[in-house]
């Protein structure tokens, strides 16, 4: 039996879909969706109007919270890897904010910010700062010094050092880690919505659930969820295929 | 010294010569996206038990190749290749292939290289053959050290002793010394005929150094670029320890340099 | 001072004290400048974390989330790393199976959590499950990757040597792939951590998470929100130092450049 490699992915998946739609009809309470059920509530939200409206005010709140984060932490983490005291002291600090679930910032967010937009894009904030940090940090640091001795030798002062040497070498890693972060920032604003709004994604599966038990509108959230987070995901990895970018990484 | 015909079987003086491997009409050809490769066109060549064969020819062209095929590897796109008369179909315990040093387990101490494939063994004959090879090999008192602690040179030998450890009848190397420097070369070209001496096995040896096969080798098999043919066989009838300065070894030297069209003056 | 000079011995002390104590001072002031009774000052957090030791149930707390992080990531570990070694070993499985996984992948495990109180009620099996669902495919990931990018030559000694494949898998894929495994499981118990204390703030009733929305919720004792907080960073932390722990293992060692 030879099917072509190209379907054999999709056959995979259909049959998963089966098992999902066997499980769900053999039981008498029929209180989760079948995965047809889960189409029709995708179409349900959409006529009306809270498929657009949710999907945008979670991209808005990720793309405001991440470029937040991106802007400070990027430069502030390039100076921290390039001046190695700075990397030294602030390191035990960054240690024990980075296991921090951001979640756990929740009570200090509403008592700044209150119940609304600005809680859940700090809260996408503090989750992105860190790793955005971390990475450029990295970055910096995994410049091999031969880069930065020929950059020298050939006479380039501290700033031409900066830009024609140091910033072409860390923008490959920079790229990877920020794709990573913009997928956690997904991860976290699907959190945050649950508790702390009352639009987006996450809020539609929390109030899909305790306005009327509507399982069926709480998989289709779901199902929205991974499929956007897999285009930000993808979207990010083309990037990484621009050619002139290329050589930063080795074959993935 | 005349120039020899493309195949000829030699005789050394030292032993009677029985065939061990036997190439015949070996030809590779290699396709990718479309387009194909002949690599080795070809090649026909004996080689007798317990004799030492270098393979000398320039980078990329195809002596790894060739050895990867007689090690059964990969499969020759015509003709075969037999070992003690027996198609070679696939890798065998009974010939090894020896890397430059990574291809020693960086997870495994000394000792468990060395006692990588002696898996069929009982403990105390295990524990006494890795003994006998760590020292064949000079590498006693690294039995519980890790090859990242070891220098090349002694990686190196380590995975000699690993292959050596389960008795191989042949041994193939890929130019093995490549990665080291050229003083430790010299060193480990010592060592390697001082083992081969001891444990007399059948050795073919694969390199792009015109001095170390003329230094190593009972016989030099000289190779074109690619597609690799059999250019020449020349005999080194020197006896061991070979004298670099002697004027026998210049002459079969120069031969050689004279054959890959190379002048004597840098 | 010169950026590029060699830092001495006493620096690496001296630095992260200074940083640390300036963040403290600057904390310190800017509540007392802010008049805020609210937010907690250091002073307040430290007594904060002294009552809550003090009362006995800081322990209690900590032991229940570790306890589920411990299970969760257990399980992953327990199925993931075989899953994951699998897909890496039968490339062509990985390509049926990848397309699902990047899809899952992305839903967050705190959207599975309407799901997982249905299935599990509300209570430790539901934060097992989304620890387990946060954790589970890092693991198979890394383990994947891990068997992938063992060097051929390694492969091909073990057929050189005569192994059978179950053999190369156990004797050489395995070894040569760990490293690469373990660093997956450490971002993955990262992770776990990460999604206990979340878990504990919607699922269930007792942990370091709970703490933290409770404090809140009944009297808004910020200082113990920021003790609690300040907890989940250290124990979040001695758990990535125990993980790298075994990175300096000498069988796994080689592995790994020498970093911090």
């Amino acid at each position: 039996m030879n099917i072509p490699v190209r379907l054999r992915p999709v056959l995979f998946m259909a049959v998963l879909l089966l098992l999902w739609h066997v499980a769900i009809t053999r039981q008498s309470a029929h209180l989760l969706p079948t995965p047809w059920a889960v189409v029709l509530g995708i179409v349900e939200l959409a006529r009306r109007g809270l498929l657009l409206k949710y999907v945008v005010a979670s991209l808005f709140r990720v793309t405001w919270g991440f470029l937040l984060a991106a802007v400070i932490a990027i430069p502030a983490g390039l100076a921290i890897g390039w001046y190695r005291r700075t990397e030294m002291a602030l390191n035990p600090l960054i240690q024990i904010l980075r296991p921090i679930s951001p979640l756990a910032w929740i009570p200090i967010s509403i008592l700044w910010f209150g119940v609304g937009d600005v809680a859940a894009i700090f809260l996408i904030f503090l989750a992105s700062l860190l790793p955005l940090l971390l990475t450029s940090i990295n970055a910096v640091e995994s410049i091999p010094s031969v880069y930065v001795n020929a950059g020298r030798n050939f006479g380039l002062k501290s700033v031409r050092l900066v830009s024609n040497v140091l910033y072409p070498a860390v923008i490959p890693q920079l790229i990877i880690g920020m794709r990573i972060t913009l997928g956690v920032s997904w991860l976290v604003v699907v959190a945050a919505e649950m508790i702390a709004v009352n639009s987006g994604l996450g809020f539609l599966i929390v109030d899909a659930r305790n306005a009327g038990n509507r399982y069926d509108l709480v998989v289709a959230g779901m199902v929205m969820i991974g499929l956007i987070g897999l285009a930000l995901d993808t979207g990010m990895r083309s990037l990484e295929g621009i050619r002139s970018l290329r050589w930063g990484y080795s074959e993935d | 010294m005349s120039q020899a015909a493309t195949a000829t079987i030699a005789h050394t003086s030292r032993r009677a010569f029985q065939t061990k491997l036997r190439a015949e009409s070996i030809s590779m050809t290699f396709s990718r996206d479309g387009k194909s490769t002949d690599v080795l066109e070809n090649i026909s060549l004996e080689v007798g038990d317990g004799e030492f064969v270098c393979l000398l020819g320039p980078s990329g062209c195809g002596k790894s190749t060739l050895l990867n095929t007689m090690a059964g590897f990969l499969s020759p796109t015509k003709g075969e290749v037999r070992i003690d008369d027996e198609v070679v179909t696939g890798p065998d315990p009974r010939r090894i292939f020896v890397f430059q040093e990574r291809g020693v387990f960086p997870w495994l101490t000394v000792e468990g290289n060395i006692g990588f494939g002696l898996f069929k063994l009982s403990a105390e004959e295990k524990r006494r053959r890795i003994a006998h090879y760590v020292k064949l090999v000079g590498l006693q008192g690294f039995e519980k050290a890790y090859p990242q602690e070891l220098s090349g040179g002694m990686k190196q030998r380590l995975e000699v002793a690993r292959a050596l450890a389960v008795n191989p009848d042949m041994l193939f190397l890929d130019e093995p010394f490549g990665a080291l420097d050229s003083i430790t070369r010299l060193i480990m070209r010592r060592e390697l005929l001082r083992i081969w001496e001891a444990e007399k096995k059948t050795i073919i040896f694969v390199t792009h150094d015109i001095e170390e096969s003329v230094q190593l080798a009972d016989r030099v098999v000289v190779m074109s670029a690619r597609p690799a043919k059999i250019q020449r066989e020349v005999l080194i009838d020197i006896p061991h320890p070979r004298d670099i300065s002697s004027p026998r070894y210049l002459e079969l030297r120069d031969g050689i340099f004279e054959q890959i069209g190379l002048a004597h003056k840098v | 001072m010169n950026a590029l000079a060699q830092p001495r011995k006493w620096e690496k002390v001296f630095w992260p004290v200074l940083a640390s104590l300036v963040f403290l001072v600057i904390w310190h002031y800017a509540v007392r400048w802010t008049a805020s009774n609210i937010f907690p000052s250091p002073l307040d957090v430290e007594k904060g974390v002294g009552e809550l030791l003090g009362k006995g149930v800081l322990w209690g707390y900590i032991g229940d989330s570790l306890r589920r992080v411990a299970t969760g990531f257990g399980i992953s570990l327990i199925l993931g790393v075989p899953i994951g070694l699998i897909l890496g070993w039968y490339p062509a499985a990985a390509k049926v199976v990848n397309p699902t996984i990047q899809m899952v992948r992305p839903i967050s495990p705190i959207a599975w959590i309407p799901l997982s109180i249905l299935w599990f009620g509300v209570g430790d099996n539901a934060a097992t499950f989304l620890i387990f669902m946060g954790s589970f495919f890092p693991i198979v990931v890394a383990s994947m990757n891990g068997v992938r990018n063992v060097p051929s030559m390694f492969r091909r000694a073990g057929r050189n040597f005569g192994l059978k494949p179950a053999q190369q898998l156990a004797r050489i894929v395995f070894p040569a792939a760990l490293p690469q495994i373990l660093v997956g499981l450490r971002i993955s118990l990262g992770i776990a951590w990460l999604v206990v204390v979340a878990a504990e703030m919607t699922a269930v009733n007792s942990g370091l998470g709970y703490l933290v929305l409770d404090s809140r919720n009944s009297g808004k004792r910020y200082d113990l929100v920021v003790a609690a907080m300040l907890m989940i960073g250290v124990i979040g932390l001695i758990l990535d130092f125990g993980i790298r722990r075994l990175e300096t293992i000498k069988s796994v060692r080689w592995g790994f450049r020498s970093e911090g």
